[in-house]
């Protein structure tokens, strides 16, 4: 298989990679590029079946309203947690500088 | 009001939901606790660990979209993917395309409605803090993460662009509030972080029907701050109209001390939240019962307390001074004292201008309808029974005994009628002024003529025997 696919470009990888903060190789955008076609190409069997008549579903399970009461439980131990982050400052986890707000 | 221009604003309100518990997870759900302490497997997206849907929460939604008029729909959760320190997990769950409440509405005491689009669920982001750079993003030195607030439960209440002017997004925000509260969805308090407000704004050619490019300005912590903000955005997009220049669409942040909006610092990618199903998590699909049993728990919200208010006083909507009373929860001890049979006018007066100090919502409604009786009987001027019904908060006396203490008594009309040709005397130029002038003019001037015979009078006599006895003489 080539790095070229029709159903993913090379650089929507990239895009992609960028989004998940990954830093990927030239070899690496060429071996995901080839995987990702295939994946896609599955889904592509996928959609070609026919399904009119049958409803979409987000998930594989007929259950619906998992619920839980509004009861608190257990916290974790703080100290623990924060013993366990690269930094911490006044109780808080200290990280870098952030570029940009919050979505 | 710019001239020429209109301003269109919509909405998008986050208010934090009453629960004791979080979103996906039993940690706690309160405010003000130590940092990184209400905190659970779940919160801080540790491997293995699988978000549950709190009911309450749930409930709470079903109770703002009664509360709303929105339909109530089948739902499902999605994962918001980004990468910013404030959720552990890299991403957030929020409802995307298939929300719990659509189309909904919000009267104002204008009589208004702005449309709802959607309230929809969603879990909150931890307190990011930004240490040096003047507390702001850019230019920080460091960040600090508190994840107390990581998942606790939110509903996101997003208006049409309905609105029109800052003072309409603040009475928007207000009545939201109203409801809220009311519905016990959410304690509502600003001050907190409870309900925080995004503002798209945008403007266009009065007359026109196409909406402007519009900014989204974050960081509005106060109705102030939103008034503020919006009457800024507004300027300054008109601005770069009247210049040629172009609205660049954008996210902005509202600097609360040089009271501009500033365009901040754009991410490197544009948007691209990557949304998809959450697989930890099944559809939520309300049945009709459940709904049902929400819909007759609802209180009475203000819209209906504002009309009830006002059927009950004889007045006409919208009326400034229900809406206060409505606004302030005073509304059952002002209905009650009307029903005791005290002048509707009178206790509108008292309960919006007198009672809003602290424990005036106390003061039982039979108070104040002897008060009123004491004052529409002409025993006390409404400047006396301003000063007794004061003093009614301060003791247990009743008025008939503070007004007597006071020596309040109705004066003699022989006594009246002497003070009142008094200043006449004294103000010839006034009087002639009185008689000759216009409606207006005598306006202005029976205000000058009470004023004087109060002061002639220690405050003694009464506003409105004054006011008819100066239309007897300049009629004689």
């Amino acid at each position: 298989m080539s790095a070229m696919s029709d159903r993913i470009s090379r650089s929507e990888v990239a895009h992609v990679a960028r989004l998940a903060r990954l830093e990927l190789t030239e070899d690496e955008l060429d071996t995901f590029t080839d995987q990702l076609a295939a994946v896609l190409d599955h889904a592509a069997d996928v959609e070609a079946l026919d399904v009119a008549g049958v409803a979409p579903m987000t998930h594989p399970y007929p259950l619906r309203n998992v619920l839980r009461p509004d009861i608190p439980t257990a916290t974790v131990d703080p100290d623990e947690v924060l013993a366990a982050a690269p930094a911490v400052e006044d109780r808080r986890f200290r990280v870098p500088p952030i570029l940009g707000e919050a979505p | 009001m710019i001239e020429g221009w209109e301003t269109v604003i919509g909405l998008e309100v986050h208010a934090e939901l009453a629960t004791a518990t979080k979103m996906f997870s039993g940690a706690p759900n309160r405010f003000g606790s130590e940092p990184n302490t209400d905190i659970d497997a779940v919160t801080l997206g540790l491997p293995g660990s699988l978000p549950v849907l709190n009911e309450k929460a749930v409930e709470l939604a079903i109770r703002l979209g009664v509360a709303l008029g929105c339909e109530i729909r089948p739902s499902i959760f999605a994962r918001k993917n980004y990468f910013y320190p404030d959720m552990p997990k890299d991403f957030q769950i929020s409802q995307y395309d298939q929300p719990i409440n659509v189309d909904g509405f919000l009267e104002l005491p204008s009589g208004k409605r702005v449309g709802i689009e959607r309230a929809h669920l969603e879990e909150d982001t931890g307190k990011s803090t930004h240490v040096g750079g003047a507390g702001r993003i850019t230019g920080a030195d460091h960040s600090l993460v508190d994840y107390n607030r990581a998942g606790v439960p939110l509903l996101e209440i997003v208006s049409r662009p309905d609105l029109r002017s800052a003072e309409e997004a603040r009475q928007y925000v207000a009545e939201l509030r109203a409801v809220l509260v009311a519905t016990g969805v959410s304690d509502g308090k600003m001050e907190e972080g409870s309900m925080r407000v995004d503002a798209n704004v945008s403007v266009r050619p009065a007359g026109s029907d196409t909406l402007g490019t519009r900014c989204e300005i974050k960081n509005l912590n106060s109705l102030r701050s939103l008034g503020r903000a919006v009457e800024y955005e507004a300027l300054r997009q008109v601005d770069l109209l009247d210049g040629g220049e172009r609205v660049r669409q954008e996210t902005r942040h509202w600097g609360e001390a040089d009271g501009r909006t500033h365009a901040m610092r754009s991410k490197e990618e544009a948007e691209d939240y990557r949304y998809f199903p959450e697989p930890d998590l099944v559809p939520l699909a309300p049945d009709d019962e459940w709904v049902g049993r929400i819909r007759a728990s609802m209180p009475v919200l203000p819209a209906e307390r504002r009309a009830r208010l006002a059927a009950a006083a004889g007045v006409s909507l919208p009326h400034e001074g229900v809406a206060v009373i409505v606004g302030r929860g005073q509304d059952s001890q002002a209905l009650a004292a009307m029903e005791g049979g005290a002048d509707p006018a009178r206790v509108l007066v008292h309960v919006e201008q007198n009672l809003a100090v602290e424990g005036g919502a106390a003061l039982e409604p039979g108070r104040l309808v002897a008060l009123i009786d004491l004052e529409t009987s002409g025993a006390l001027t409404a400047t006396q029974a301003k000063a007794v019904l004061a003093e009614m908060l301060a003791t247990d006396a009743g008025a008939a005994e503070i007004a007597a203490a006071r020596g309040y008594e109705a004066m003699d009309p022989n006594a009246l009628a002497a003070a009142l040709d008094g200043v006449i005397a004294a103000h010839p130029e006034e009087w002639e002024g009185f008689r000759t002038g216009d409606d207006k003019a005598k306006g202005k001037l029976t205000g000058f003529f009470v004023g004087q015979v109060m002061r002639a009078t220690q405050g003694k006599a009464d506003g409105r025997a004054v006011t008819a006895l100066l239309r007897d003489r300049a009629a004689g």
